[in-house]
């Protein structure tokens, strides 16, 4: 999802008899799902989480502005443009949102992106993935804003308000994106062989990076356990993959075209899909900073911030020099 | 005259069309979270503009011809010296300065263009133009205040918006000047005429650039100024290269649909 993997910092799950009054208050509080907000008492290490899940999470929405923004200068049409503009404005609206909900945390916008830019806190693997034709500008709608909404639902309902709030306006318009990636497929599936090959083209590409955007399997999550328990997480991993390959196979028979997966069938006994292994050795090398576009986001990024430097130091100096001339004038 | 106002019309909606394919490049690049989103909405802005234009521009070439242009038509399969947008807009975005100083330049003669045409004999510029209007006081707005923060900043921003404005000025005579398709078409009350918008134009660019502590230029040769620019199809060496990113998709697969 947009944020994989996330370090609590703990090697196993407390039990009630070690927890002192505070913590056994703050879990009774969150097993009555009672939401916790900023000001109240929370046990360091669900705040760390919290903190690099949801800065995580953030930096997801603006590197991800990235592999779309690549084809806005370039879509094909002036409706199709206009609608990247805005999906990928909305993305930017994500992030700030996030930023915010992370900032409750005591951790300021600026440390997170000096923390991103020096590589110490990732952002979705996803983005790591190149967007080589307009087709992929309708498979990453369809399928990776498709696959954040199947994570992000479950958050809608995470412990931590500021979170849970920022994530219902979020999946919101996430669900727009998702239909709109899939009409794009649709123009493409209905259109030129040349266009429908484009599209079978892009599903090609991005069928097993989205699979992997739901973290590694169950059974390898060495995290997942805290974050159950304190409602950061609500759903496991393997169960949020398998509905969002029940749900995207009909989609995809839809339009026509073929989910790159020989072993992709329907379980009759299980009522849902049975798919193929994942290559998780390709998810931890573009975790590790080896996928094909790492570097170029990471480049890109770490430019846009230096390069606006100036702008930002100038607007602090322009609103301090308005400040001092009107205590002057007062 | 009718060719004279499908012209007039590509030239209304190539300025906006070009400038927000330049805003378009600046997606996820900007300085802060904040200016990415607000820079976005003009682009936005300015995008549906063109496509209100171009859709008019459309239907008056049906009118005279009977084969009229979609905006996708006109949008993608016009070359650069079929393009009437001013030099201005079509200048490189370079640093945040530049874009913002381009911006500025071109929304304070927007703004006041958009009112005159507000009320034009040509009952559809004239609910355009209304509507564009409410959105383009909110750029110029914007644009000002962000030429007034960086030109009154630090020294470093000061000097990076001084030096903007000396090379964007040149392109800014073109926005005054009034050639023949123009001149029948304000005769008739349906056109704006740009002469009259340099006085006030340059009332409130004065008032600005006081508020921002930079210098307004003496005037230089103005580009494209006399018959021979942009609204022409005389542009700068930086369109076709525009537009052939901007147009390769439809071009490449002229039988499609998107
Ligand atoms: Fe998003
Ligand atoms: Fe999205």
């Amino acid at each position: 999802m947009y944020a994989q993997m996330i370090d609590t910092g703990l090697t196993k799950v407390a039990d009630t008899a070690d927890m002192s009054d505070d913590e056994r208050a703050f879990q009774a509080r969150i097993d009555d799902d009672v939401r916790i907000e900023p000001k109240d008492w929370m046990p360091e290490a669900y705040r760390r989480t919290l903190i690099r899940q949801i800065q995580q999470h953030a930096h997801s929405e603006v590197v991800g502005m990235l592999p779309e923004g690549n084809w806005i200068t370039r879509a094909p049409s002036l409706a199709r443009k206009a609608i990247l503009m805005a999906k990928v404005q909305d993305e930017a609206g994500h992030g700030l949102y996030l930023y915010c909900a992370a900032e409750t945390l005591g951790v300021s916008r600026e440390q997170m992106i000096e923390d991103l830019h020096a590589g110490k806190v990732k952002y979705s693997s996803i983005f790591n993935y190149p967007t080589l034709t307009w087709a992929d500008i309708g498979a990453v709608g369809w399928l990776v804003d498709g696959a954040a909404i199947m994570n992000q639902i479950p958050l809608c309902r995470c412990s931590f308000g500021p979170y849970a709030r920022a994530m219902i306006r979020i999946c919101k318009e996430e669900s727009f994106h998702q239909r709109q990636g899939f009409d794009v497929m649709m123009s493409l599936c209905r259109g030129t062989p040349e266009q429908k090959a484009m599209a079978q083209d892009a599903l090609d590409r991005w069928w097993w990076p989205s699979l992997m955007m739901f973290g590694p399997p169950d059974a390898a999550s060495v995290h997942s356990a805290h974050s159950a328990k304190w409602k950061i997480k609500r759903l496991s991993n393997d169960e949020l993959r398998q509905r969002f390959v029940d749900q995207t196979v009909p989609q995809s028979d839809y339009l026509g075209l073929r989910i790159p997966d020989d072993d992709l069938a329907w379980n009759e006994d299980r009522g849902h899909y049975d798919f193929g292994a994942i290559d998780w050795s390709e998810f931890h090398e573009v975790l590790k900073g080896h996928g094909p576009c790492n570097r170029d986001r990471m480049r890109t990024r770490v430019n846009a911030w230096e390069d606006g430097a100036w702008v930002r130091e100038a607007a602090v100096a322009h609103a301090q020099k308005r400040d001092a001339r009107a205590k002057a004038a007062a | 005259m009718k060719l004279q106002l499908f012209d007039y019309l590509l030239r209304l909606a190539d300025n906006d069309l070009v400038l927000a394919q330049r805003l378009g490049e600046w997606v996820g690049k900007g300085p802060v979270l904040e200016e990415d989103i607000a820079s976005t909405n003009v682009g936005l802005d300015l995008l549906g503009q063109a496509r209100l234009w171009l859709a008019y521009a459309g239907e008056v070439e049906a009118r005279a011809d009977a084969v009229g242009r979609s905006e996708d038509q006109l949008a993608f399969f016009r070359t650069d010296r079929e393009f009437r947008n001013l030099l201005l807009v079509e200048q490189p975005n370079g640093h945040y300065g530049d874009t913002i100083t381009r911006q500025y330049l071109f929304d304070q003669w927007h703004v006041l263009l958009l009112a005159e045409l507000a009320t034009s004999r040509d009952s559809r510029i004239a609910a355009i133009a209304a509507k564009a209007l409410k959105e383009v006081r909110y750029h110029v707005e914007r644009s000002s205040q962000w030429v007034i923060r960086l030109g009154d900043g630090t020294d470093v921003s000061h000097a990076r918006m001084q030096a903007a404005v000396d090379a964007l000025w040149m392109y800014t005579g073109e926005m005054f000047s009034v050639d023949e398709t123009e001149r029948a078409l304000i005769d008739a009350g349906i056109a704006a005429d740009n002469a009259a918008l340099a006085a006030p134009w340059r009332a409130a660019v004065q008032s600005v650039f006081a508020e921002a502590t930079l210098d307004v230029p003496a005037d230089p040769w103005m580009q494209g100024a006399r018959g021979r620019g942009g609204k022409q199809g005389v542009h700068t060496e930086h369109l076709s290269r525009m537009l052939a990113e901007m147009q390769a998709l439809p071009r490449m697969y002229p039988e499609a649909r998107w």
